[in-house]
């Protein structure tokens, strides 16, 4: 049999001849032209002329020719739906056929129609086989349900399939069971909100009966089906793992990587005291290492799988170091993933393998594998102290190898090894400088520049040497390194280099379009010719130590990638969202919470990076440490919060550091805030709010201020690596206060908080630093009121009270934007008097004037015009027309904007009218908000 | 799940293309041709995202294998999955090479609808598969053939059919073991693990119960909590194998054993498939037997030239015999001549290859061998180093290097009138080197 001859047919005519040849009589010829048809379609050529023909062929009682028809059908019904109704007898008569092989085939091919016509006819023959006696025929059509489910949702829930489905999660038949998992999966992933796969614990016992039983495919289905539940308390978190562990030495490593999702999943659950906790730890370690033996595509997909766990729960794979050693013969992709977990797991214990092993690789010949393991020597000196200086002794090593790349890289780490170790190696640095001429790639040329910089009093001819670098400063690469860089030497070497800063600052300001090198560049100048003491201080501060562990994955997003173990999203490390299109897959995991009590005794133990919790409010991730000078200027001197009352001057000073070089690296517009923010205007709102209360009203008793909406999340803890800021604004005798809650949910201790406004429409600006009093440890949250003034810069925003805030803290700087209720800017003194209230009105144009409905808001006068009081909208005065109260209310905002408003509310109708008038009728819009949420609630 | 699958030559010509669901088309055939198969550079990862469609591929000698698709699905099942359809496909028509996949393309047509049903796959085990896709048009199946067919392909043993009768009971177990080690050249064992496999082929009738034992560490130690009569029959019999037990660091079985048992009894029971299966793989990493020792010593000898000499050391009884043996000792790209000489065996330098290859048809336990050569290096300015890729060996040894040995394996068919006494068993060990390397 050489089918192969089908694929050589290139003559012209060919489609007339096929016609010809799957019209004949002999069914012989009839196969090999459909075969000869099949083979044209696998090619890529357009045989869909021939459908009428082909479909002829459908009635046939060859079960192979017969299978070939299907695969034609499923390729060109879509482009044919008229003829493919043609096709519907057949099938509907197959259904029915005593062979169930049949039966099952006819089903599965008519689910890959995709024709909303052929769907309708579907439906029967599908219900019958969802109930087939033979269990080959119901796990066809649990699939086929999922089909359909695809073309037409709405049909299948109309038509009752989803229960049926259901009902088939209980069948005798484990296939049929695992193949109902999947679709059932499949479609609830459509439909997040829907509780299709309603799991509950006898589902789950179910479930985990199949799974000893049925095919390792559906022990897949079935464990990732499994890892989406959510088990009620530990115990039943525990009896589970346990009947999913034996999973574990399944020869499929799909089974083997969805059963160590299951199990680190529910771990999250178990307390770490008990006995079963570590067994369970120690049951991880060999099925992991025993997956490198897979195939090399399989072992790619467990390391990066294993570059999550490690992250998650270092403490399983810490002692197979060996297992992750590099192969001469291992693909390059399987070195790289190999040589990332190596670096994480690298420790005292075993660095001196580790460092003899990376030394044998900065060898090789794959040039990103030898970069990579360049960059990890100088990784191990900065995780392992003890190993600093083998690990500088074999960077210099390799330095004289005088391969360009190699050299490029070493330098790049021994910066960092300088950062982590200041004081300490700086005797390497004359061999740096002579492979000056080599540097060609922007980082090592920028890691080399700080290098001088930083120890331009050690370095003879520092000056010389940033100077030879001065000479191709429109490189813009190594621009703002470079400017820094003179800048020091200049503060160091002061009477040699006078010439060269003058140079590079003319440079920076003058020839440049780079606003961030401009920027800069005036920065310094300015602090250099007004206080060089200042400029000393500033530039050549005492820099952060950088971290021990870089490239983590943000703890947020490796939670929620821990759910998707070996699936693709394991494998991107991203989240599904980032490269799945439409609605699917987006559903955002989480592990589950631990329900143990535990949990802030080993909050600190989780951290990968180890360090006592006292060593870290000062560390910054490394890979920003290029920017690090710039960075430690702005973490400033820490602000030891001066309460209210204090001098506003030194508070201004902060913000005037803060904001000013905030903007810098940021780019964005924020303006420090005048000075004198606070007090101000403080005594006298509270005095006349307190006068008009009583003159007023005597129904309103109580002395509670505005309306507080409940608090917002406003910035999402995946957005900020691990800070969540919730918050609502709040008005309180006279003050506008924005209450903050700050949450940490990274693992890193949080410290240095500051807050920035963007300029914004009333002038809202924070009349005091951020005052967080301690470090916010791992999982802490605390509350903070922070005052706010209305004194700061104006700039319309769209819309009106839109904020732009910008949170700073020791790890980076965060913006979010929010809306604020207008009610926090209706001052205490926002009554008119009724004279004045008439005027005013007539004054106003009559196309200033906006209505608006209030629905759902039955109040009468009294209760509406008492609610409204106390968040500073003033009644002046009421009227009865016809049968409707008509209220005149007036209220002026912060900046002396006057409104009034005419509200109508007819007793029986729960609506009301309200009319507003204002000078800026912009503002009308979000009044109109104002008094919705104030009488809704 | 999978969204679709395409079999490609080396050319990028599509062979077979199955398209599974709608939101695969066929731009994708094309997208993975020009940007995998056609690239310039090596390919860097076997999973390529092209705008948001996620292809996985392997390759079997020139055939590129592809699945598609755009959903966040279980990659460790695609790639799994992706083997396994290599592994149908042999069984059905041998190599998987252009050839005999042009000649057979209707039967794996007839396969992927069956095996792969919307991108979920189903029962793939050939021995089942073999039962009903048979290329062979319809068969006259009586209604019980084919509930018998159904019924084991979605059954509880799906891999293996009822009524199987031999006239001789027989089986056949073969533990495969690879050996791998990196050697500092100091002689430092830097890693060494042995992978093994214990492959059975059995001719069994019936419905046949077997249970595996092995001397296992852990149930060693079990057993010795026994009586103490029993510990000393242990002794005895530990005696006569020569052989402690084996510390046993993972072991992954084939899905016929039950898992829950062997968790929880460390037993390993099962009812075995017809003819050839792996019952399980397993790994070690302690008292290995490292079959050789290759002792390098490379001089540089100024610019243009290079003096190597490799002493092999064999390490296990004088009575056995290792065979196959290889030694493959790199050299470098600007090699201009090589002089060889060698006490044993014969030795060539392979230009092509960039390597002495010396190879010794047998060799005893207890003995050693040497070789030494010279080697003309044409001078170069290229600044880059030679990287002395590790020195690799080859050979094949007739014992388990882990230790591993067969303690028993019983078969119970309680149906059929035949006891474990009757089935004729077949014990062999075969010890192979897998990555066998020597820094040099």
């Amino acid at each position: 049999m050489t089918d192969s001859k089908y694929f050589t047919t290139t003559k012209k005519g060919e489609i007339f001849e096929l016609k010809a040849e799957l019209n004949s009589d002999k069914k012989e010829k009839k196969k090999e032209a459909v075969k000869k048809v099949i083979a044209s379609m696998t090619v890529g050529k357009d045989v869909s002329a021939l459908f009428p023909d082909v479909v002829n062929c459908m009635q046939t009682d060859n079960l192979e020719l017969k299978k070939l028809v299907y695969l034609y059908l499923m390729n060109y019904a879509k482009s044919q739906p008229d003829m493919a109704i043609m096709a519907v007898n057949t099938f509907v008569k197959d259904c029915e056929d005593p062979n169930p092989l049949i039966r099952a085939l006819a089903v599965r091919t008519m689910g890959c129609i995709r024709v909303d016509k052929i769907t309708e006819y579907l439906c029967e023959p599908l219900r019958k086989c969802l109930k087939d006696e033979d269990p080959y025929v119901r796990k066809t059509a649990a699939v086929c349900v999922a089909k359909l489910h695809d073309i037409n949702a709405q049909l299948v829930e109309d038509q009752g399939f989803l229960d049926t489905l259901k009902d088939l999660i209980s069948d005798s038949n484990p296939m049929v069971v695992a193949n109902a998992v999947a679709a059932l999966s499949e479609i609830a992933e459509s439909h997040p909100s829907s509780n299709l796969l309603d799991l509950n614990p006898q589902s789950i016992n179910k479930l985990l009966t199949a799974l000893n039983e049925c095919t390792e495919w559906g022990q897949i289905f079935i464990l990732d089906c499994l890892a989406n539940y959510m088990p009620k308390d530990d115990r039943e978190a525990q009896s589970i793992c346990e009947r999913v562990t034996p999973r574990l030495s399944h020869a499929n490593s799909a089974v083997v990587l969805s059963a160590v999702k299951v199990l680190m999943k529910f771990m999250e659950m178990l307390s770490k005291d008990l006995d079963y906790y570590g067994t369970l730890l120690k049951k991880l370690a060999p099925p992991l290492v025993t997956l490198l033996s897979a195939e090399p595509e399989l072992q790619y997909v467990a390391l990066r799988n294993i570059n999550l766990i490690v992250q998650k729960r270092p403490e399983i794979l810490k002692h197979e170091m060996k297992v992750f050693f590099v192969k001469y013969n291992d693909p390059i992709y399987v070195k790289l993933e190999k040589l990332d977990i190596m670096i994480r797991l690298a420790s005292q214990a075993n660095i001196a393998q580790v460092l003899a092993e990376l030394k044998e690789y900065a060898t090789e010949v794959d040039v990103d594998f030898v970069r990579k393991a360049v960059r990890a020597i100088g990784r191990c000196a900065i995780k392992v102290e003890q190993s600093a200086e083998r690990c500088v002794s074999t960077l210099l090593d390799l330095i004289q190898t005088k391969v360009n790349y190699v050299v490029q890289e070493a330098i790049v780490v021994i910066k960092d090894i300088f950062r982590k170790y200041p004081n300490k190696y700086e005797s390497v640095i004359a061999t740096l400088c002579e492979n000056l001429d080599s540097l060609d790639e922007p980082e090592a040329r920028a890691a080399m520049i700080w290098i001088v910089g930083e120890y331009a009093e050690r370095i003879d001819n520092a000056d010389e040497l940033l100077e030879s670098f001065l000479e191709g400063f429109h490189d813009e690469s190594t621009q703002l390194q470079l400017l820094t860089a003179i800048v020091k030497l200049f503060l160091k070497k002061p009477t040699e280099t006078q010439e060269l800063v003058q140079q590079v600052l003319s440079l920076a300001t003058q020839d440049s379009d780079n606003p961030d090198l401009r920027d800069r560049g005036y920065i310094y100048w300015r602090l250099l010719s007004t206080d060089p003491v200042a400029a000393k201080e500033v530039v050549l501060a005492e820099k952060p130590l950088i971290s021990e562990e870089t490239d983590l994955i943000e703890p947020t997003l490796l939670d929620e990638l821990i759910c998707y173990i070996g699936t693709l999203a394991s494998v991107y490390h991203k989240p599904p969202s980032a490269f799945v299109e439409g609605g699917r897959g987006v559903v955002h995991k989480s592990l589950p919470p631990r329900t143990a009590s535990s949990e802030s005794a080993e909050s600190p133990e989780t951290a990968p990076t180890g360090a006592p919790p006292g060593e870290q409010p000062d560390v910054i991730p490394a890979q920003g440490d290029l920017l690090g000078d710039l960075l430690n200027l702005d973490l400033g001197p820490p602000v030891s919060g001066p309460p209210l009352a204090t001098s506003s001057v030194q508070m201004g000073a902060v913000d005037l550091l803060g904001g000013g070089l905030d903007s810098l690296i940021g780019g964005t517009n924020f303006v420090a805030p005048p000075t004198a923010a606070v007090p101000a205007n403080l005594g006298a709102p509270i005095g006349s709010g307190l006068s008009d209360l009583f003159d007023l009203t005597s129904g309103v008793g109580t002395l509670s201020g505005s309306y507080v909406a409940p608090k917002a999340v406003w910035l999402p803890a995946m957005k900020a690596k691990g800070l969540e800021i919730s918050g609502t604004f709040t008005r309180q005798v006279g003050s506008i206060s924005m209450d903050l809650q700050l949450t940490n949910k990274a693992l890193q201790v949080m410290t240095d908080f500051a807050i920035q406004f963007n300029r914004n429409s009333f002038g809202l600006a924070p009349a005091a630093p951020l005052q967080v009093h301690a470090p916010l440890s791992p999982n802490q949250t605390v509350e903070i009121s922070l005052p706010l003034s209305t004194v700061g810069s104006v700039m319309k925003m769209e819309p009106l009270n839109n904020l732009q805030v910008a949170v700073k803290n020791n790890i980076d700087v965060f913006y979010f934007s929010t809306l604020y209720p207008l009610h926090i800017l209706f001052v205490e003194d926002g009554k008119m008097d009724r004279q004045m209230f008439l005027a005013t009105w007539k004054d106003i144009p009559n196309e200033n004037e906006a209505q608006f409905q209030i629905r759902d808001c039955p109040l009468n006068a009294e209760a509406a015009s008492s609610k409204l009081q106390s968040s500073n909208i003033f009644t002046v005065a009421k009227r009865n027309v016809e049968g409707q109260d008509m209220l005149y209310q007036s209220l002026k905002l912060t900046n002396g904007i006057w409104v009034l408003a005419e509200l109508r509310i007819q007793p029986g109708n729960p609506s009301c009218t309200l009319s507003l008038k204002c000078r800026a009728p912009e503002v009308s819009q979000h009044v109109y908000q104002a008094y919705e949420t104030i009488l809704k609630n | 799940m999978i969204g679709g699958l395409f079999i490609y030559n080396h050319k990028g010509e599509v062979l077979i293309s199955r398209v599974y669901r709608d939101d695969i088309g066929r731009n994708a055939v094309d997208a993975f041709r020009v940007n995998v198969i056609h690239a310039r550079q090596q390919v860097r990862s076997p999973v390529t995202n092209i705008a948001r469609t996620s292809f996985f591929h392997v390759k079997r000698s020139n055939i590129w294998l592809a699945a598609v698709t755009k959903q966040n699905v279980n990659a460790a099942m695609v790639f799994e999955f992706l083997y396994k359809m290599c592994d149908v496909m042999a069984a059905y028509f041998g190599k998987i090479s252009e050839e005999n996949i042009k000649n057979n393309f209707v039967l794996i047509y007839e396969l992927l609808d069956e095996i792969l049903d919307f991108g979920y796959p189903q029962n793939s085990e050939t021995g089942a598969l073999k039962t009903f896709i048979t290329q062979q048009g319809i068969k006259s199946q009586t209604k019980e053939e084919q509930s018998q067919i159904t019924s084991q392909v979605t059954g509880q043993i799906g891999w293996r059919r009822e009524g199987i009768k031999y006239r001789r009971n027989e089986l056949f177990l073969d533990v495969l073991e690879s050996v791998n080690l990196l050697m500092s050249p100091q002689g430092q064992v830097l890693s060494a693990h042995v992978s093994g496999r214990v492959v059975m082929k059995s001719y069994l009738s019936g419905m046949p119960e077997c249970k595996f034992g092995m001397n296992d560490k852990i149930v060693i130690e079990k057993q010795g909590k026994g009586t103490a009569d029993e510990t000393s029959k242990r002794c005895l019999r530990q005696e006569s194998c020569g052989k402690q037990s084996i510390a046993i660091d993972d072991c992954t079985f084939h899905q016929c054993v039950r898992l829950s048992k062997f968790d929880s009894e460390r037993s390993i029971s099962f009812i075995p498939p017809d003819g050839e299966f792996e019952l399980m793989r397993y790994r070690t990493t302690k008292d290995i037997i490292l079959p050789f020792r290759v002792i390098p010593l490379v001089r540089e000898v100024g610019r243009t030239k290079l003096e190597v000499k490799v002493v092999i050391k064999s390490n296990f009884k004088p009575s056995l015999l290792a065979q196959k043996i290889e030694v493959r000792i790199p050299t470098p790209l600007n090699t201009s001549g090589v002089q060889v000489i060698c006490m044993k065996g014969k030795a060539k330098y392979k230009a092509s290859e960039n390597a002495i290859v010396w190879k010794i048809k047998r060799m005893a336990g207890m003995k050693e061998s040497q070789i030494s050569a010279e080697i003309e290096l044409l001078p170069t300015n290229d600044k880059k180093k030679w990287a002395r890729p590790p020195i690799s060996m080859n050979f094949e040894v007739p014992f388990a290097p882990s230790g591993l040995k067969v303690r028993y394996l019983k078969v119970f068919e309680p149906k059929l009138n035949y006891s474990d006494h009757d089935v004729i068993k077949w014990v062999r060990y075969i010890g192979r080197s897998g990555i066998y390397e020597t820094r040099c």
